[in-house]
C-alpha cells in the first residue's frame, strides 16, 4: 500500500518545500512508494484524514497557522518540522521583538489599528511566533535553513520504508 | 441566490491566498477578490541590524526567487558602500540572476501551470498535478523537472547552495569561478536548449486549444512596466524602467529605479496583505500595469540572442500592439527560460568570467542606498537607511509580485464572469479563476512580506461596494 503524505506550508518562505522539490527526478522515482494527498503543488483544499506523513514547513504565526497545525496533527500519524522555521522559529519568529501594532503599522500606517475592519476576515497575526512544537507534538525534527535535497530524500525514504532516521547524521541548524 | 463562493486556498501557487465571488440574484458573479492571507514585517525586524547582513536575510523573504533577493539587496548595500562592483563580479551576478530565471520559470510552468495546459482545465483534480503529468507525458513532465535542475544546478554551482546562497555580497561577489565549474555548466547547456525548445514546439500548437482562455485571461489594455538597457532589450540585472502602453508606444522610458516614489504611488486595499502599485501619474485605478515575462516582451524590442530573437518576434505578431492576454506570461515564459540558457552560454564564452577579481572592498560611504533588478515576476527593488554605524534603521522593498496586484483582481473578475454561473458551480470553473492567477505565477511568498512608504490611500469599501471611508498618505 502507498503510503499518503502531505507537505503543509504555514510561515516559511517557502524554500524547504523548494528544497523538497530539489530531490528533482528522485521524487518522480520516490512517488511510486507514496499518494502526495495534500501539499502547494497538488490540488487539495481540504486537508484529509489518515496521512502517514506531514513534511510542515514554517512556523506558527497566524490564528490560522495555529487552527491548521492542530487539525493536521489530528489526522498525522507522523509529523515532521522541517527546517528552522519550523524547529525553531527562526527567520519568522525575528517580529516577535515588536509588537503586532507596530508591524502593521509600519507596512500599512496606522489604518489597521484605527479600523481593525479593513483586515476583516484575514488571518490574525498572533502576538508571538512559535515553532510547531509549542503548539502540537512534532515526532521528527529536520533542522537546516532549508535542509538539503539529499537530506529530505534520505528522511522520506527511512520514513516511508518504516524505518527510524538519525537526522543528526545529515543536517543542523543554519545548514 | 446571491451568494458568495470562496476559493480557498488558491492551490498550485507559490504562496497563501484565497479568492471570493460574489454572485447577484441571477448568479452572476458581480465582484471578484483576491486576498493575500500572510504578513510577515521584514521591513520591521531589519531594523537595527547591520546592512551587510541584508542580502542573506533579505533572501530568505523567498525561498523561491531568493537569487532575486539577494542580488537586489546586495546591489542597495553596494551603493552604500558608493562601490563600483569588478566588471566580472557583475557578470557571475548576471548568470546567477539568469539561472534563478529559469529555474522559477521552470517551477511556474512544469510543476504549476502544465497539469492544466497538458491534461485540460476540466481534468481530474486528483490528476492536476507534476505527477500527473510525467504520467500523461513523461517527456514533457521529466524536461520540466531537469530544466528546473539545470537552474537550481547553476545557482549551486556558483553559490554552493541551490537555495538560500550566501555568495554574492556587497561589493561583488565572495568567490571566482573556477575553469572546472565553468565546464560543468556548458556541458548542461544543450540538454537544457533541447527541452526548452521541444516545449516550445509543443506550446504553440497545445494553446491553440485554449482560445477561450486566451480571449478572456486577464486580457485587457494596460501599463506594462520593466527594466530596459542597452539596444531595447530586457535590462534583467540592471537597467532604467520604462512603462508602454497597450499599443506599444513609450510613456514614459529611462526612469531612475531610485526615484521609484515619484513615479509608482501604492494603494492599500480591503482584506488583503498585499498592497495595489500604480503609475502615479495616471492615479488610481487606471495607472494599473503588468510587469513580469508579458510585460518585459511587450516593452523591448528583442531579446539579445538568436533563438530567443526568432520567438520574441513570433510571440509579438500574435497581436498588433502589446500582448495583451495574460494567457501568454506562459508563452514569454518559455521564450525567457531560452534566453536565459542563451545568455548564459554567452557569458561562460568570455575569458573575462575567469577573472579573480570579484570583489571591491569599501566601508560605509552612503547613508542610504537603493538596489533593483528583474527577479522572474517583474521589477523588484529594495531601498535601505543605515546609520553612521551601518544599522539599519528603514527599509522599504517593492516586490514584483505587487506590482501585478490590480491587474490580476481585473482578470479573475473577467474569467469568473465568463466562466462561473453561481447556480451550477463545477470544478473546471473554479480552477480557471485559480488558473488566471497562476498565468500571472504570483509569488506571495515574496509579497507577504512587502511594505511601502510610497503615498498610500486607504479605502474602506462595504459588501455593496459603497465606499465607507478613504484616506490618503503622501
Ligand atoms: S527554514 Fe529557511 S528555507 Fe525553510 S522556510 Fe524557513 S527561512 Fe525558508
Amino acid at each position: 500500500m502507498k503510503k499518503k503524505l502531505a507537505t503543509v506550508w504555514l510561515d516559511g518562505c517557502s524554500g524547504c518545500h523548494m528544497s523538497f522539490l530539489d530531490m528533482d527526478e528522485r521524487l518522480i522515482d520516490l512517488a511510486e512508494h507514496f499518494d502526495l494527498v495534500y501539499s502547494p503543488i497538488v490540488d487539495q483544499k481540504i486537508f484529509p484524514p489518515d496521512v502517514d506523513i506531514s513534511l510542515v514547513e514554517g512556523s506558527v504565526s497566524t490564528d490560522a497557522d495555529e487552527h491548521k497545525i492542530k487539525l493536521i496533527r489530528e489526522r498525522t500519524a507522523t509529523l515532521v518540522s522541517l527546517g528552522d522555521c519550523a524547529v525553531t522559529g527562526n527567520v519568522p519568529a525575528m517580529r516577535n521583538a515588536f509588537t503586532v501594532d507596530s508591524i502593521l503599522e509600519r507596512a500599512f500606517g496606522d489604518r489597521p489599528v484605527t479600523h481593525p475592519e479593513i483586515f476583516q476576515g484575514l488571518p490574525k497575526l498572533l502576538p508571538r511566533v512559535r515553532p510547531i512544537h509549542e503548539v502540537v507534538k512534532v515526532d521528527v525534527f529536520v533542522p537546516g535553513c532549508p535542509p538539503s535535497a539529499d537530506t529530505i530524500y534520505t528522511l522520506l525514504r527511512e520514513l516511508l520504508s518504516g524505518g527510524s532516521v538519525d537526522v543528526a547524521r545529515l543536517t543542523r541548524f543554519g545548514a | 441566490m446571491a451568494r458568495t463562493i470562496i476559493i480557498d486556498p488558491v492551490t498550485r501557487l507559490e504562496g497563501h491566498a484565497k479568492i471570493t465571488l460574489q454572485t447577484n440574484d441571477r448568479g452572476e458573479v458581480e465582484s471578484a477578490r483576491f486576498h493575500v492571507t500572510q504578513l510577515r514585517g521584514f521591513e520591521k525586524f531589519c531594523e537595527g541590524r547591520p546592512f551587510y547582513e541584508m542580502p542573506t536575510l533579505m533572501s530568505r523573504i523567498c525561498g523561491i526567487c531568493p537569487v532575486s533577493h539577494l542580488i537586489t539587496s546586495a546591489k542597495a548595500c553596494d551603493a552604500i558602500l558608493a562601490v563600483r562592483i569588478p566588471p566580472t563580479a557583475a557578470k557571475l551576478r548576471r548568470i546567477l540572476n539568469l539561472a534563478q530565471i529559469i529555474q522559477s520559470h521552470a517551477l511556474s510552468f512544469f510543476y504549476l501551470s502544465s497539469p492544466d495546459l497538458l491534461l485540460g482545465m476540466e481534468a481530474d483534480p486528483a490528476e492536476r498535478n507534476l505527477f500527473g503529468v510525467v504520467r500523461a507525458n513523461p517527456e514533457l513532465g521529466r524536461g520540466g523537472v531537469r530544466l528546473r535542475q539545470f537552474g537550481q544546478q547553476v545557482i549551486e554551482l556558483l553559490g554552493e547552495k541551490r537555495i538560500h546562497p550566501g555568495w554574492v555580497i556587497p561589493g561583488g561577489v565572495s568567490e571566482a569561478l573556477s575553469a572546472e565549474k565553468r565546464d560543468r555548466i556548458l556541458a548542461m547547456i544543450p540538454e537544457a536548449l533541447a527541452i526548452t525548445q521541444n516545449t516550445l514546439a509543443w506550446f504553440k500548437i497545445r494553446f491553440e486549444s485554449f482560445r477561450e482562455e486566451v480571449r478572456t485571461f486577464a486580457n485587457f489594455p494596460s501599463l506594462f512596466m520593466g527594466l530596459v538597457t542597452g539596444n531595447d532589450r530586457p535590462g534583467y540585472y540592471d537597467g532604467k524602467i520604462r512603462f508602454t502602453d497597450s499599443t506599444g508606444r513609450i510613456v514614459a522610458d529611462n526612469l531612475d529605479p531610485a526615484n521609484y516614489p515619484e513615479f509608482m504611488g501604492e494603494e492599500v486595499e480591503q482584506a488583503t496583505y498585499v498592497k495595489s502599485p500604480y503609475y502615479k501619474p495616471m492615479g488610481y485605478p487606471n495607472g494599473m500595469y503588468r510587469v513580469g515575462p508579458l510585460a518585459r516582451l511587450n516593452l523591448s524590442k528583442r531579446c539579445g540572442t538568436p533563438l530567443a530573437d526568432q520567438e520574441w518576434t513570433e510571440f509579438r505578431s500574435l497581436e498588433r500592439g502589446a500582448v495583451l492576454s495574460s494567457f501568454h506570461y506562459h508563452y514569454a515564459r518559455l521564450i525567457e527560460i531560452l534566453h536565459g540558457i542563451e545568455r548564459i552560454h554567452a557569458l561562460l564564452d568570455d575569458p573575462e568570467i575567469l577573472d579573480t577579481h570579484v570583489r571591491a572592498s569599501a566601508s560605509l560611504n552612503n547613508l542610504e542606498g537603493i538596489g533593483a533588478s528583474e527577479a522572474p515576476r517583474g521589477t523588484l527593488i529594495h531601498h535601505y537607511r543605515v546609520n553612521e554605524q551601518g544599522l539599519i534603521t528603514w527599509a522599504n522593498l517593492i516586490i514584483a509580485t505587487g506590482h501585478n496586484n490590480l491587474a490580476m483582481n481585473r482578470g479573475i473578475l473577467q474569467v469568473a464572469r465568463h466562466y462561473v454561473h453561481g447556480d451550477k458551480l463545477t470544478d473546471g470553473m473554479l480552477n480557471r479563476v485559480e488558473a488566471v492567477i497562476r498565468a500571472f505565477d504570483p509569488c506571495l511568498s515574496c509579497s507577504t512580506h512587502a511594505a511601502g512608504q510610497m503615498a498610500i490611500h486607504v479605502r474602506l469599501v462595504n459588501t455593496a461596494g459603497e465606499l465607507m471611508d478613504e484616506v490618503r498618505r503622501s
